[in-house]
């Protein structure tokens, strides 16, 4: 004779909750795997070549055997590439969002607009850059340099811009454009100096992570750019290195030296990239966007 | 979903006459025309990306003597030219197909974990520790996978071959770290954060009272999962592991340097070799001539038409279930 026990539930019950906190748990742990053994090989490799010299020289004159060298010019090219960039898809982004929040109002452009956008997201990053290998080497005919892999990583930082300011003025609430409106205020200005400045820190987070994105892609620098040892300031004249393609073109040496710069330059990018996202996160701290 | 409620938020207030209030002046004109014309230029951009990839690969495509689609060659700069994607498209469908297998169960015991089992002071700081994952490049996963990785996986390879060579997929002659299971993993970490961030925030989004009414049921913390949570989330983590294989088809640098460069098509995904579309372009974009440069084109063209589809399709799921929802 078996009573049944209604204090909690049955024993096989319990076991199937367990087993499923230990699965959880353990997919949590794997994930942690790989984080920490990339940051830690990162860190403990690029720390050899973590010198003066490196942030001082370029690879000119220096072999892949040879120790020394450094990778002044591709972090000038980083900087100077990942800016351009910016210039382009910034307004193009932030003025698209504008439009499907301001002005689009769910009509049958801003539907495609929106869908594309995501579309875009998808775009592989070799692609964009073999679209402007097609466009701006063949068909118009220049030659490599630092401004083609600009507009390659423009590309990719577009839909990401859009997303981001998308949301963020969506959160701007409605009664401070209706205020402004009544004020007898044109919708220009109302968008420019009531919208914008109220989601500006949460634009600008946005924009930062998606500069950190595209910071660090090497598919589309590897079609446009070119890789080059020596220090080019031009980004619009002859190949310019960047650290992305640095890391790539050290990586595939077969000399201890050269593996060493790698992760070094790794280290550098791994660096920028983490301030950017910071810097991303305490602005977004320090002045949370409106809500209503 | 929050961004939904607001845009409608949004549009309900200015609906209507509002939205096309212009006081007509010319700034306004100007602003209006601006932010359409940015749109349009991103529309642009898309169909220009199609159309110029579609035009620089017809002249290799038309010098093919192979078969573009089942040949196993990829020699378009000997003459006659003779190349196929065949087994780049293997490659690419097998990498990314391992990496879809491997990563979604583990993405979603993340989004899990953080949604459902992580104390919540601790959640924000734990998403954000796995979309730390997303920040790194990915020229450090494949310097990483190179130097730190490949190593390690030369043990698991002859491990899994000493061991369970019976398996096909095991099997083989030789074996070693630079193969198509490591490109992979690799790419199954590279692709963990998408799946797992937008799986996390479809379970935030499980109606309340769904969980409760488990809850009240007598349901353990699994049950509810099982019968509130996974049911309301099924087609929000298809399209995040869609969204996931999109990536991973894509992704090139990693699976360049990963990768050993041996060729031809084989289901032993513990040998050495095997190519994908992005890989093979990023290896030999370099040292290719004219017609190369074209046939390299080409079959980046059939990579971008296979990730808009994925990503298309993933899109749908995601707007089918809006409307049933």
């Amino acid at each position: 004779m078996s009573a049944i026990d209604l204090s909690g539930p049955s024993a096989a019950r319990k076991i199937k909750d367990k087993v499923a906190l230990v699965l959880v748990c353990v997919a949590f742990a794997l994930a942690l795997i790989p984080l920490v053994t990339v940051l830690w090989t990162v860190v403990k490799n690029g720390l050899k070549r973590f010198d003066v010299e490196f942030f001082t020289h370029s690879m000119n004159a220096i072999g892949g055997r040879d120790a020394g060298g450094g990778a002044y010019h591709a972090i000038i090219g980083t900087i100077e590439q990942v800016g351009l960039a910016s210039v382009i898809a910034i307004p193009i982004g932030v003025l698209t969002a504008v439009y499907l929040v301001e002005y689009g109002g769910g009509g049958r452009l801003a539907r495609v607009v929106t869908f594309f956008v995501d579309v875009m997201t998808g775009v592989p990053s070799i692609v964009a850059g073999l679209f402007i290998f097609a466009f701006w080497l063949k068909l118009l005919g220049f030659e490599y340099m630092g401004f083609a892999g600009s507009m390659s990583l423009s590309i990719l930082m577009m839909p990401t811009v859009v997303r981001a300011a998308e949301e963020m003025l969506k959160l701007v609430p409605n009664d401070l454009r209706e205020a402004s409106f009544a004020l007898g205020v044109p919708r220009w200005r109302t968008i420019c100096f009531v919208v914008l400045p109220t989601a500006f820190t949460g634009i600008i987070t946005g924009v930062m992570l998606a500069v950190a994105r595209v910071m660090g892609e090497t598919a589309p620098l590897l079609v446009t750019v070119f890789v080059t040892t020596a220090i080019n300031n031009d980004p619009f004249k002859g190949p310019q290195m960047s650290l992305p393609l640095f890391i790539w073109d050290q990586a595939q040496l077969p000399q201890q030296v050269a593996i060493d710069r790698a992760w070094t330059g790794a280290l550098t990018l791994i660096l920028f990239i983490m301030l950017l996202n910071l810097a991303a996160r305490l602005i977004a701290r320090l002045r949370k966007p409106v809500s209503r | 979903m929050t961004s939904e409620t607001l845009e409608q938020g949004a549009t309900g207030a200015l609906g209507g006459k509002a939205r096309k209030m212009s006081t007509g002046r010319l700034g306004d004109r100007l602003f209006g025309l601006s932010a359409k014309g940015s749109g349009i230029v991103l529309l642009a951009i898309m169909a220009a990306i199609a159309v110029f990839l579609i035009v620089k690969a017809l002249p290799a495509l038309q010098s093919d003597k192979a078969n573009f689609i089942t040949s196993q060659e990829w020699n378009p700069d000997a003459s006659p030219a003779r190349f196929g994607i065949a087994q780049l498209a293997f490659g690419t469908v097998l990498s990314s197909v391992l990496a879809l297998i491997i990563a979604t169960p583990i993405a979603i015991g993340i989004a899990l974990f953080i949604a459902f089992y992580a104390p919540r002071r601790l959640a924000d700081g734990l998403g954000y520790v796995v979309d730390l994952l997303a920040a790194v490049p990915s020229i450090v996963y494949g310097l990483w996978g190179l130097q730190f990785f490949v190593p390690k996986m030369n043990h698991v390879a002859d491990f899994l071959h000493g061991h369970a060579s019976w398996i096909p997929l095991f099997g083989g002659d030789a074996v070693g770290g630079r193969c198509l299971l490591t490109a992979g993993i690799v790419l199954a970490i590279m692709i963990l954060p998408i799946i797992s961030s937008i799986s996390r925030e479809i379970f935030l989004q499980v109606p309340r009272p769904n969980v409760e009414a488990a809850l009240a049921l007598g349901a353990t913390r699994w049950e509810v999962i099982r019968m509130a949570v996974l049911p309301f989330g099924r087609s929000g983590m298809i399209s995040a592991s869609m969204l996931g294989l999109g990536r991973a088809l894509g992704e090139t640098i990693a699976v360049a340097l990963v990768l050993g460069s041996a060729a031809g098509i084989s289901l032993h995904i513990l040998k050495p070799g095997g190519n994908t579309f992005a890989a093979n372009i990023a290896n030999t974009f370099g040292m290719a001539g004219p017609n190369g440069q074209s046939a390299l084109i080409a079959s980046g063209l059939v990579l971008f038409v296979i990730t808009l589809l994925v990503n298309m399709a993933a899109r749908a799921v995601v707007a089918r279930r809006k409307e049933f929802v």
